[in-house]
């Protein structure tokens, strides 16, 4: 019972939280990153002298006003009116027209950058090694190559720039102020500090709320979608009530923080408006006062009022931009983790090109680690002569996919060697080595694209009859003409819409049209009908012939044609010889075997 | 707006909340309109008219005005963010209830990526117009008629001078919104081809590197990113059109205002305070209209979001209990199948006319390609559909008339495709029964054959599994799932294509595993294997939705059909086995007539001898 008590509604389901989204300034990372600016200098020079023109332009509309009051309006000068009511005019021209190419400006700086970074993190990425890939999953990946250089966005468009615009605004305006009323300017910028105060701080604080809040709304989101995924499993087990009852825990949690949050970040435009008032309140107090006293006059005051009612704009830009930079340095921090992790299967410089392959593969008293002290082969030998099929027989975690791998060089040995043709792996250029192998993998992944795109994946100048000719050889002809499109259907994500058994004859195709001197077949496990079985079983026949080729296999009639069976067995080589040698043996693989067809046998009586 | 009065269910038991905070948005607007009248009072009256001493009094005023305002507009977004996030717990909440309540017909063809878009993106759409949008709507028209009215009060005819470019500024604020619209949706789409294309990638990226194809990847991945940049920079250039020319508008009602404001100041009709108070108000005019295409936007957006939303709350709900439904109590697990046929909504023909008896605590192996019904058939019993024709009764009793969760609590299904839910094994074994002890799921995980490789994980029942957790493989998710399907403590299980996606030697501990679930059940095996159901009470091979045949393995193996030549093909395999097991006895008989099946290329579907399949399988 007690038990049950500690099992509350909030363990139902685990969903991990996001990461931090700041960290603090890094001067050495911001240099870094302001690097990738450098081939655009010459744009972003000229991007701010731009934005700095229409500044300017702006910052005196105030003084044009103020002298039309003074010198036109109030003395009845009709003349000097219209020469003010022109410098407006043309004042605002310019801004109109500066306005639109800055925009231009930074954003075709700011998205180049983005698209250089984008384009170097991808291909570093594409280049690293699968322990790697290992660690991570495809989301946590994706984020950064999206997500992470999107944050960046901002602070490569507009943030450079405006830091530049808005200092000269404010110099710009205290400025003006000091030279029109240096107590005046004074009196009123006592609100300054506060205005800053409010504009980091306050608003920090207001976006660790929104972060709480974001965290719960992704929660909810992952639950519902997993809800869907898993809609039938709930039905069949009858949980409805359950999981309902732990939705609406989530959901009012999000309810309460969103409701919680609002609070805090609700209040900070009345604040920011309030601190406003006390500055005004001082600039009509004081600054009438002066105007009664002659000291200044009516249109210096209203000219006065203006600017200070501009104070607010950069001042809180700078602020965000502020906020912006601490975000950044998490998410560069990020994207220079997978810039600087180095492949840990690196080419040697002196590398040579693997010549045509024979197809004789040696592993000479391997040992191999995923993770130190977890080894997956302890000193495995092996010997496969050129053009014949090896099938690799055990439990999962034996270490078949392990010597599959370290053939394609996708893991380096720890010791040991392994050599093609005699020559250790090693020592050549690795897309040398790789082409000239072919991998059937368990799960067919196809790619979007056509259906003859993804034939060609290995052979991207195969001609079409190249690759017709590659499906009649396995048998994929017939399905994929009955298509309305043919070869030229395309196949969404993952190859959805297609057979579990007619991915695999695309892979097929495509491991054939590669035409690879050693072929490497993950045989699938799912269970696919008589038919479709009968169809795999020829075209593997196909596939196999004339190469060298090292099958994971799971079919007892692909291993029953082997040249040699290679049991392992908790990363060592158990035992191997042909079909009839082992079951004469009467060791695991006889074991194994029979298990196949031992089912049921002893099933009690019902 | 049929929308809002569909949706009202969810909003309606919070009109007071909308209701102060509109009135408070009144407030607010009406404070604030106060503001510009402070400093033309000050100029009017303090420093032209003389009255000094009201000076102060005014100056105080700005931060008296501030405050009050500063509250309504606290009052205003606050209550309008209770109000809509309130609104949308409720609507939160029925949604789910919604898809529980949906049956397996609708998942069939529902696509999960569609269904997440409305719930996560469309809902959102719905609660920030609930939380701001209709506020900022009303405020839109208030700011707007209560500015002109107190301008044309001040100044008519300035103010109608002014009004001048209003239409132009509307016109411009919406043909930017209409212009822009599809430009960022063209560039989301252009950011998502992005996404697939590395999320393609990486998850491919075996394919990718075992074909030494990164340099193509890399350039593909190449032009998404300059389409990107390209659709970006199209955006911008209509922003960049626009965007100033809408702030010059303002600015030339400014430069209007200098001018024939002015003019009138110095031929008496207006004071100079009343222009500076038209500097301020003629911004009140411009940014809403700036805005217009915004809110309109806004407007449409979320009738479309409602729209979605209701799609899902309109569709029927699916299978539920009889009105009179009983309690059928503890399930014997006699079942049978009369006459039934099932046609899927989309008019796929699935069963035709079956009939079949199930003894309690027998077992039928149900056997036959892809696409034949076998799914189908066994989905009747929980009541995944329901049958089009004939019916399926349980213990004699229509499964129609029984209380849908009495019934399924008794039948447990081991799924072909496994799911675990984001959590740790332990709660994922205990899934069906969550008042079980830990000695319980213990002792389903041992019985599952799950016990040993759970203790071996870092943090063994408590490890954390699914989308984001550890990576099991296929054979361990699917003892995970036989556990939990152990501990619901079933009378009828059904194993549909239970092995599939394991390999050949955790099949074997599998099997094991499924032994111990199908102990004193009625129970149903769905395979591709004849190993799998060779020792079945009875043996249903199916096609295009019918019995094709039927009986036990004996009979079906001299019947001499469709299951005989399914054998054939799988036991070519076994007959190297069979003579390798006959030549150890030492016994010749099976040794005989055959060994055609050679190496490679063996075609092997002739009979090569009338095999005793008793013999075959003797160990």
């Amino acid at each position: 019972m007690k038990e049950q008590a500690v099992r509350d509604v909030r363990e139902r389901f685990v969903y991990p939280d996001d990461r931090a989204i700041e960290k603090p300034f890094d001067w050495r990372q911001m240099r870094r990153l302001l690097g990738y600016m450098a081939p655009y200098k010459r744009d972003v020079a000229l991007a701010i002298l731009v934005a700095l023109a229409g500044t300017v332009a702006t910052l005196v509309v105030p003084l044009f006003i103020s002298r039309a009051i003074d010198h036109g309006i109030t003395v009845g000068d009709g003349a000097v009116l219209a020469r003010m009511a022109l410098y407006l005019a043309l004042c605002y021209f310019i801004w109109w027209v500066t306005a639109g190419v800055r925009i231009q400006l930074t954003n075709w700086v700011g998205q180049r950058v983005l698209r250089d970074m984008r384009e170097q993190l991808f291909r570093h990425v594409q280049y690293l090694s699968f322990n790697f890939f290992d660690q991570r999953t495809a989301g946590s990946i994706l984020v950064r190559i999206i997500n992470d250089v999107n944050a960046l966005q901002e602070l490569f468009t507009n943030g450079v720039v405006n830091v530049f615009m808005d200092v000269l605004i404010l110099t710009g305006i205290i400025a003006i102020m000091l030279s029109i009323h240096p107590g005046l300017a004074l009196a009123s910028m006592v609100v300054l500090p506060f205005m800053v105060l409010l504009s980091t701080e306050l608003r920090r604080k207001i976006r660790r709320g929104w972060r709480e809040v974001r965290i719960r709304l992704s929660r909810i989101n992952s639950h519902l979608n997993e809800a869907i995924q898993g809609m039938r499993v709930t039905q069949a087990f009858v949980q409805e009530k359950e999981n309902a009852r732990f939705f609406d825990h989530i959901n009012d949690d999000y309810r309460r923080w969103m409701n919680r949050s609002t609070k805090v970040s609700d209040l900070f435009g009345p604040v920011v408006e309030f601190t406003g008032a006390v500055g005004t309140c001082i600039v009509y107090w004081y600054g009438a006062s002066l105007v009664i006293r002659g000291q200044i006059t009516l249109g210096l005051l209203v000219a006065f009022v203006y600017y200070l009612g501009r104070f607010w704009e950069p001042i809180s830009r700078l602020g965000m931009l502020y906020n912006q930079v601490l975000q950044a340095m998490a998410s560069s921090e990020r994207i220079f983790e997978f810039m600087d992790t180095q492949p840990s299967v690196a080419q040697r410089p002196d590398a040579i090109t693997m010549p045509p392959i024979q197809g004789e593969i040696r592993f000479e008293n391997v040992y191999f680690e995923y993770k130190e002290g977890r080894p997956a082969l302890r000193g495995v030998d092996l010997h496969v002569k050129p053009g014949q099929t090896v099938a690799l027989v055990g439990a999962t975690g034996s270490g078949k996919t392990t010597i599959v791998n370290l053939i394609c060089r996708f893991y380096d040995v720890t010791s040991g060697r392994v050599t093609i043709d005699g020559i250790d792996v090693r020592d050549v250029k690795l897309d040398s080595l790789r082409r000239q192998i072919s991998i059937v993998l368990q799960d067919t992944f196809l790619f979007s694209g056509t259906i003859a795109d993804n034939i060609r994946f290995g052979r991207p100048d195969a001609t079409m009859e190249e690759v017709r000719e590659a499906c009649r050889a396995v048998g994929a002809d017939r399905f994929i003409e009955a298509m309305p499109d043919g070869y030229e259907t395309v196949v969404s994500e993952r190859g959805s819409g297609l057979s579990l058994g007619q991915r695999q004859l695309i892979s097929f195709a495509r491991a054939l049209l590669a035409d690879p001197k050693i072929l490497i077949l993950d045989e699938a496990t799912a269970s696919v009908d008589t038919e479709t079985e009968l169809h795999i079983q020829q075209a593997l026949e196909r596939l196999l012939e004339g190469r060298t080729a090292i099958v994971v296999a799971h079919r007892l009639s692909t291993i029953r044609n082997a040249d040699m069976i290679v049991v392992m067995d908790h990363g060592r080589v158990a035992e191997r010889g042909t079909h009839d040698e082992l079951m004469a043996k009467g060791g695991i693989y006889r074991s194994l075997v029979e298990a196949q067809f031992k089912f049921l046998e002893e099933r009690p009586a019902g | 707006m049929d929308v809002f009065r569909r949706l009202k269910a969810y909003y309606w038991p919070f009109r007071r909340i909308a209701v102060l905070a509109v009135v408070s948005g009144i407030l607010m607007t009406a404070v604030g309109l106060v503001r510009p009248l402070l400093l033309q009072w000050i100029i009017d009256r303090v420093l032209i008219a003389g009255h000094y001493h009201e000076l102060s009094w005014l100056a105080l005023s700005v931060i008296l005005v501030s405050l009050v305002r500063g509250g309504f507009q606290f009052a205003r977004s606050y209550l309008g963010h209770v109000f809509g996030s309130n609104s949308v717990y409720l609507l939160r909440n029925r949604l789910y209830q919604k898809l529980q309540s949906l049956s397996f017909s609708y998942y069939d063809r529902a696509k999960t990526g569609d269904l997440m878009s409305r719930l996560a993106g469309d809902v959102e759409i719905f609660r920030q117009f609930l939380a701001f949008g209709f506020l900022h709507l009303v405020d839109f028209f208030l700011l707007f008629s209560l500015t002109l009215a107190l301008m044309l009060y001040l100044d008519w005819q300035l103010t109608l001078t002014v009004l001048a470019m209003m239409p132009l500024l509307a016109f411009l604020a919406l043909r930017f919104h209409f212009k822009v619209r599809p430009a960022f949706t063209a560039l989301r789409e252009s950011l998502s081809e992005m996404s697939t294309t590395v999320q393609e990638n990486i998850t491919g990226v075996r394919t990718v590197k075992s074909f030494a194809r990164e340099p193509q990847q890399i350039a593909l991945f190449g032009a998404r990113v300059r389409a990107y940049l390209e659709r970006h920079m199209a955006a911008t250039s209509i922003w960049s059109r626009y965007f100033p020319t809408m702030e010059l508008m303002g600015n030339i009602g400014v430069l209007l205002l200098l001018w024939v404001g002015g003019r009138r100041v110095m031929s008496g009709a207006l004071s100079i305070g009343e222009l500076t108070a038209f500097f301020s108000y003629i911004w009140y005019l411009v940014v809403p209209l700036q805005q217009l295409g915004y809110h309109i936007n806004n407007l449409t957006q979320s009738v479309a979001s409602g729209q979605r939303i209701l799609e899902i709350l309109d569709t029927p709900r699916g299978i539920r209990d009889a009105p009179d439904a009983v309690d059928p109590g503890r399930i014997e697990g006699h079942v049978r199948f009369e006459n039934v046929s099932l046609t899927y909504d989309d008019g796929t023909v699935a069963l035709r006319d079956i009939t079949l008896d199930v003894p309690a605590g027998s077992v039928v192996g149900i056997l036959g390609p892809t696409g034949a019904g076998k799914t189908s058939l066994v989905s009747l019993i929980p009541r995944f559909y329901d049958a089009t024709e004939g019916r399926v009764l349980v213990d004699g009793r229509d499964v129609r008339w029984l209380k849908l969760e009495a019934l399924r609590r008794q039948v447990a299904v081991v799924f072909q495709e496994t799911f675990l839910f984001s959590t740790s094994i332990r709660e994922n074994i205990a899934f069906g029964r969550r008042e079980a002890s830990m000695e319980e799921i213990v002792a389903a995980a041992r019985m599952a054959q799950a016990h040993e490789f759970i203790e071996e994980l870092p943090d063994g029942y408590d490890t954390l599994v699914g989308e984001r957790g550890l990576g099991l493989s296929g054979g361990q998710k699917q003892r995970i799932a036989i556990a939990r399907a152990i501990l619901a403590d079933p009378r009828i299980v059904i194993l549909d294509d239970a092995t599939a996606s394991v390999d050949m030697e955790t099949e074997h501990a599998i099997q094991q595993a499924l032994k111990q679930l199908m102990k004193g059940r009625t129970t149903f095996i769905i395979a591709h294997r004849i190993s799998s159901v060779k020792d079945a009470d009875q043996i249903i091979v199916l096609d295009e939705g019918r019995i094709v045949e039927r009986g036990t393995h004996e009979e079906l193996l001299a019947l001499g059909g469709h299951y005989k030549r399914i054998y054939d093909v799988q036991f070519r395999d076994l007959e190297s086995v069979r003579r390798e097991a006959g030549a150890r006895a030492g016994q010749s008989g099976g040794a005989a007539g055959q060994d055609g099946a050679g190496r490679r290329g063996g075609t092997g579907t002739a009979a090569k001898s009338a095999l005793d399949p008793r013999e075959v399988a003797e160990p």
